[in-house]
């Protein structure tokens, strides 16, 4: 058990650091939170920046473009540049952290030259188009029916809640290529450009107001079968690699950001007087022991998916991440309900405060990337071994 | 950065597994915790597990080699009692261990040392004020039981004898934990000056921290009683465990107790304050929900003194106030937050 870095590790910190303390006064200012073209642009400026230093798909193998950086040190580059108030992956998400990997794992060499220089250089955005109107949860059910015809796949369906779809040049698009086929074993994962003929993306407004999601409507679209992942059929497999991803380490950073913001809620308590109340007072030191506890569980989580890459086990995150995810994203609501606390009626109920704006969006988490409910599932089954459920 | 428990590590662990499913399984504690009723006498404690602990180090562990010990820290105490926490042992484990060097004998197991606890008063100073209803620290644990009592001030410890403590015996809701309620908060009769010596706030938040391990066993447990009575016990033609509402139980008492252990572990490395608050705190309400949710999945066999399940529950309680409380932990936390940037 141990905590403290090595000094190549150290060295690691102190040459981010350095670059960071140089290189955020250059960033341009902020764009406005709806305007999502300048949003992009602005989180495609900052890849290039990471690209630029060397920082780019740091996590990723090295084969792939990436800086084959150990788990550790992604974890200190997360804390790092959180600390320093760098930019969020924003709309570099699904590339970098669900697209990218799946296609650095299952991708032919021409498919990873293809598609992953753009995706490290921040010259192009990729969005999910797993969920339907009808297959949420259970996303094998879904129907986007994909017909092969020459060299290409014909595609109609209808895509739902695909984040930052209106910016997107690509989409990882999950289809149904056999219908006959048990369901699970008729799937295939698809790279949809975009601008393709036959698209429609028809943004849609989210609780907190903003149009961060939307649906797509797939009306014969033509996408070449070189587009295609993986075999034809074996879409959920390389799928299941890209979910993986997604519970595991994406939300480390946030872990950072909510301590900043415990910080904060205690400094601004200390100001308005509600510091007094012993009530919010414990309540704040409550969610410090429970943030406490997510930052060394993702460190725990960190160290042996480190060992389990070092002795050739698979380095994608395991049921530690399933955990985490039921338990970061309660502590979260609880963390941003408690800062309407500490603002009282006046600041809690101004929609463009940052922290109910916050408030709102934290909504989410017990529902994207797999609901609480269905964290639960996973756990019960595949970890505590729980005979399956009906 | 390797936060991984070290194969040393390991195999210190599963020997004290070994030790307790040879001498403390759960039969020993079902029968340990029987016959039940308030006229019961006090249970003594078991002397020979108590040298044989000894002799595998569970007081001695952290003592230099040349004093009899073995030289580890404090992640390695935090696995042992975990594993003590997990069997439920009974004792002042947390008490003879952090005495060992201080109260000869302690280490090897020849005498058995209780603590009283008399942290700060409200507006003492250093450190966050102790929360207003808080009683000043007035239980001992296996008072008849001991030979020694470690008394923790605010900011000094000493020894006394068991004698020297005006105390009256509690039914304790715990029964294989006797406790003593003093009569009045001791002040000057506590001896003088000379016999007190500085230590008492690491020691403290020692005894804290190693009552979280304690704590964190007993969670860890109860999810695997949970786990196994889900699934051979059956219902409508299947196992309960095939239940999603039963599943969820489960998998929320797994959630508490690994995030509990992450941070248990975290502190027995960093030794800070405000983690070890974060440990207490963790810890105690997942030894305390999982032992409820456990019951809750045992149905009326939960109910029962029978069953294993209610002795984690009262131990539970019966630890979460000791040391560090959750108000106190709570306030320390919440001071924290202003401390450090
Ligand atoms: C902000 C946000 C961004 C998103 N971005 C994307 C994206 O980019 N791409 C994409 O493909 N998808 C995206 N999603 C969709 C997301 O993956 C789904 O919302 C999620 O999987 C749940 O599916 P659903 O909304 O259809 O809810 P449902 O599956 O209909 O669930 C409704 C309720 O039923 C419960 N439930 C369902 N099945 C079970 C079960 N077996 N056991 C117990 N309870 C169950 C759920 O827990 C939930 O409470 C996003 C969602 C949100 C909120």
């Amino acid at each position: 058990m141990r905590l403290d870095r090595t000094p190549q590790q150290e060295e690691f910190r102190c040459t981010l650091r350095a670059w960071l303390t140089e290189a955020l006064p250059t960033l341009p200012p902020k764009p406005a939170p709806s305007d999502w073209p300048a949003r992009r642009a602005y989180d495609m400026h900052w890849q290039r920046m990471l690209y630029d230093a060397g920082y780019a798909g740091l996590h990723w193998p090295a084969d792939a473009g990436g800086q084959g950086a150990t788990p550790t040190q992604h974890l200190i580059f997360l804390e790092e540049t959180e600390r320093a108030g760098a930019p969020y992956v924003g709309a570099g998400f699904v590339g970098l952290l669900h697209a990218g990997p799946t296609i650095a794992a299952e991708g032919t060499p021409e498919q990873r030259r293809r598609w992953l220089p753009p995706i490290l250089r921040g010259d192009e955005v990729w969005c999910q188009g797993f969920s339907e109107p009808d297959a949420g949860s259970d996303l094998a059910s879904l129907r986007t029916r994909a017909v092969r015809d020459g060299d290409s796949y014909v595609v109609t369906g209808t895509k739902v809640w695909t984040s930052h779809a209106e910016v997107a040049d690509w989409c990882e698009l999950l289809v149904r290529t056999d219908p006959e086929a048990p369901r699970h074993a008729g799937l295939t994962w698809l790279a949809l450009p975009m601008d393709a003929p036959g698209i429609t993306v028809r943004p849609l407004r989210t609780l907190a107001g903003t149009a961060e999601f939307a649906e797509v409507f797939l009306d014969d679209v033509r996408v070449p079968v070189a587009n295609r992942l993986g075999a034809e059929n074996d879409g959920w497999r390389v799928t299941m690699v890209t979910l993986a991803y997604e519970r595991g380490t994406a939300f480390a950073g946030e872990v950072v950001a909510c301590r900043r913001v415990l910080h904060d809620l205690a400094r601004a308590a200390r100001r308005n007087g509600r510091w007094d109340d012993p009530v919010l007072r414990r309540r704040l030191g409550r969610l410090n022991g429970e943030f406490t506890a997510l930052w060394r569980l993702v460190q725990w989580n960190v160290s042996h998916a480190e060992h389990a890459g070092r002795t050739g086990g698979s380095s994608v995150p395991g049921a530690g991440a399933s955990v985490f995810k039921l338990a970061y994203s309660g502590a979260r609501q609880e963390l941003y309900d408690t800062a309407a606390e500490v603002l009282g009626p006046e600041g809690a109920l101004d929609s463009c405060h940052e922290w109910t704006a916050a408030r709102l969006s934290s909504l989410s988490y017990t529902i994207a990337a797999g609901t609480s409910q269905i964290q639960r599932n996973i756990l019960a089954e595949r970890v505590l071994g729980l005979p399956k459920g009906r | 950065m390797d936060f991984r428990i070290t194969e040393d590590q390991e195999a210190l662990r599963r020997g004290m597994r070994d030790l307790l499913t040879a001498r403390f399984g759960p039969e020993d504690l079902r029968e340990a915790a029987a016959p039940p009723g308030p006229q019961t006498p006090p249970h003594g404690l078991d002397r020979g597990l108590w040298r044989e602990l000894g002799k595998a180090g569970l007081f001695a562990l952290r003592l230099p080699e040349d004093e009899g010990g073995a030289g580890a820290g404090l992640p390695e105490a935090v696995l042992v009692f975990e594993e003590a926490g997990r069997a439920l042992l009974p004792g002042p484990l947390v008490a003879t261990h952090l005495a060992a060097g201080t109260v000869p004998d302690a280490a090897d197991g020849s005498r058995v040392v209780t603590a009283l606890d008399l942290p700060q008063e409200p507006g003492a100073g250093e450190g966050p004020p102790a929360a207003a209803g808080t009683a000043p620290g007035g239980l001992v644990e296996h008072l008849d039981g001991a030979d020694d009592v470690l008394v923790l001030g605010p900011a000094r410890v000493r020894v006394l004898p068991p004698a020297a403590l005006d105390a009256d015996p509690l039914s304790s809701v715990d029964p294989l934990t006797p406790l003593h309620r003093l009569r009045a908060r001791p002040g000057t009769g506590l001896g003088e000056g000379g016999q007190w010596r500085p230590g008492a706030r690491r020691l403290r938040r020692e005894a804290a921290l190693l009552t979280a391990a304690l704590q964190l066993g007993s969670a860890g447990r109860t999810v695997e009683l949970a786990v196994e009575h889900a699934r051979s016990r059956r219902q409508f033609g299947r196992p309960i465990g095939s239940f999603q509402a039963v599943q969820h139980l489960c998998a929320g008492m797994l959630v508490r107790s690994e995030t509990a252990r992450s941070v248990v572990y975290a502190a027995a490395v960093s030794e800070d304050e405000a983690e070890t608050a974060a440990a207490a705190l963790r810890a105690d309400e997942a030894a305390v929900r999982n032992a409820r949710d456990c019951l809750q999945v045992f149905g009326g066999m939960g109910f029962t003194w029978e069953a294993e399940v209610h002795l984690h529950l009262k131990r539970a309680w019966l630890r979460a106030e000791q040391w560090m409380t959750a108000v106190t932990a709570e306030e320390e936390l919440a001071h924290a937050l202003q401390r450090d940037t």
